[in-house]
């Protein structure tokens, strides 16, 4: 769910760290290597997406007809 | 006449009636109940005050009761800074308040003071209980003022830091009586939505009582139940409220807030592929790493040729053996030096004792030399003798004197008549020579010898 999704991007980051961090280390046979830069790859992709999937909206939490709706946010409002 | 007697206007009279009170009395301090407190659509409020005694209409502009942190209600025990005035359309007495506290309350420090004693003793405050940020919100809750400087702020620092980032503002009144409860309900609302992952809660700077909603129990009581991570940006840097210590992150102003709530994108993609790189490079460097080892290894002599197992052994072996005798060699030579040196020990005395032995060769050669020629040349005057001896001894110097030798045959000589017979021939030796004779007669008489 979305719930999750923020967490993941920090998780995403913090396993990319430590794969990257073990494989620095040297202690890892080849196999381990290569699942560690398969799961670090697709981390990396993962991270790349959500930086950039954040979308973008500056919305205002408005009352209509007893609901409340989301409407773009004018920043001309603030002067 | 009537020029003689001045006559004001009514309105004249109470502008200077109005003028005559208000610098009389000025301003003052004035405690009583609120009773018959109307609330205009004007937003100003009209009320009586009263206590056991008396009653005073009043009025309070809605530019002064913005500033007071709760609604007035009939039968409230408050005090209020005023100034007695005179209202002219009507000429009624009135109190024009600027301020107004709930009396028996203390003062707002005062009350400040306890309620934070207060939450602090509930845990409310502890650092256990604060939520760590997230590192990329999804979206950012804020609320605040749809019209302050605050919201502006706000969204011009997280869009500068990271330009896609999600904003939803919730309009919420952020200071006069009861815009506590709107932003308590505002920051439960949030917490319902499910896609915000932070939210800022707060306003611009201002006095203590424009900032006074956000020492509401309610709002701290909010903030404290958010399970989103709440940042608190209240009025300036030295403005601290019950909501700054509820909070998860106390921001010292709104743009401060919007600066802890997202890291710039820049930042965030910089570490991403930094990661990318190092895991890149890391794998290179395995294979690289494990490249060389198998080449070592598939080129090592063992796999070349299997037979060169055999044959390394038989290296190590034959290097053993010529280790041997290398140092069988080397015990060799180190012996044979040591003979070397001990036999030239040996020659140099040999050659000195031959040396002596010739020197001693040759002295008693000199020595026998020596005696040799003595001994010749005593032989040599021996001889002398001798032959002088010799020469007086010839029997041939004898002959010269008129003897005669005379032989036999066979050489020997004749000395007596008897060894020679009559026939016999006999050969005379005489000084100059010899004669040949036969004997024909002999005598034989009694004279032996010459």
């Amino acid at each position: 769910m979305a719930e999750k999704k923020s967490a993941d991007f920090e998780k995403s980051l913090g396993r990319l760290e430590e794969l990257v961090g073990e494989m620095e280390g040297g202690e890892l046979s080849l196999e381990g290597m290569i699942k560690h830069f398969e799961e670090g790859t697709k981390l990396v992709g993962l991270c790349t997406t959500k930086l950039n999937e954040v979308e973008q909206k500056i919305e205002k939490l408005v009352k209509k007809d007893g609901e409340l709706k989301e409407v773009p946010f004018d920043m001309e409002e603030a002067e | 006449m009537d020029s003689k007697r001045q006559v004001y206007s009514v309105a004249e009279v109470n502008r200077q009636a109005r003028m005559a009170l208000e610098s009389a009395l000025g301003e003052l301090w004035v405690e009583g109940e609120l009773s018959r407190v109307t609330i205009h659509s004007s937003g100003h409020w009209y009320f009586t005050l009263k206590d056991a005694q008396a009653a005073v209409s009043c009025a309070m502009f809605r530019n002064d009761n913005a500033r007071v942190p709760f609604k007035p209600k009939d039968g409230m025990q408050v005090q209020m800074l005023v100034r007695p005035s005179l209202y002219e359309a009507n000429g009624r007495y009135q109190l024009i308040a600027s301020e107004m506290e709930e009396a028996g309350k203390g003062t707002l420090q005062e009350q400040f003071e306890k309620l934070k004693a207060q939450l602090a003793e509930e845990g409310l405050f502890d650092e256990a209980r604060k939520k760590p940020l997230p590192l990329l919100p999804r979206k950012i809750g804020v609320v605040t003022s749809p019209t302050g400087a605050a919201i502006r702020d706000i969204i011009n620092v997280l869009t500068r830091r990271f330009p896609n980032i999600g904003i939803l503002l919730i309009p919420a009144k952020v200071q006069g009586a009861g815009a506590e409860q709107g932003i308590a309900k505002a920051i439960d609302y949030l917490n319902t939505r499910g896609d915000i992952d932070v939210m800022i809660v707060g306003r611009g700077g201002g006095s203590i009582e424009d900032l006074w909603n956000f020492n509401e129990e309610v709002v701290a009581r909010a903030i404290a139940r958010s399970t989103v991570p709440v940042i608190s940006a209240v009025g300036h840097e030295i403005d601290f409220t019950i909501a700054d210590f509820a909070a998860d992150v106390r921001a010292p102003t709104p743009s401060a807030a919007a600066e802890l709530a997202v890291r710039e994108k820049g930042t965030l993609e910089g570490a991403v592929a930094l990661y990318d790189r190092r895991l890149n490079q890391g794998l290179k460097t395995m294979a690289q790493d494990l490249r060389l080892r198998l080449n070592r290894a598939a080129h090592s002599y063992v796999f070349r040729e299997p037979g060169n197992l055999a044959r390394g052994y038989r290296q190590s072996i034959q290097a053993l053996e010529t280790r041997m005798a290398d140092l069988l060699k080397l015990a060799a030579q180190e012996r044979f030096q040591r003979l070397e040196r001990s036999n030239v020990r040996l020659v140099h005395g040999l050659k000195s004792s031959v040396q002596q032995a010739h020197q001693r060769v040759d002295e008693l050669g000199m020595v026998l030399t020596h005696r040799m020629d003595q001994k010749v040349e005593r032989d040599k005057q021996a001889l002398v003798r001798l032959q002088t001896q010799l020469r007086m001894l010839n029997p041939l110097a004898v002959l010269g004197r008129g003897y005669s030798l005379t032989r036999k045959a066979d050489g020997t000589v004749v000395r007596t008549a008897a060894a020679v017979e009559v026939g016999e021939t006999i050969t005379t030796q005489l000084a100059d020579g010899k004669m040949v004779s036969t004997i024909t007669e002999k005598e034989q008489g009694n004279s032996t010898g010459d």
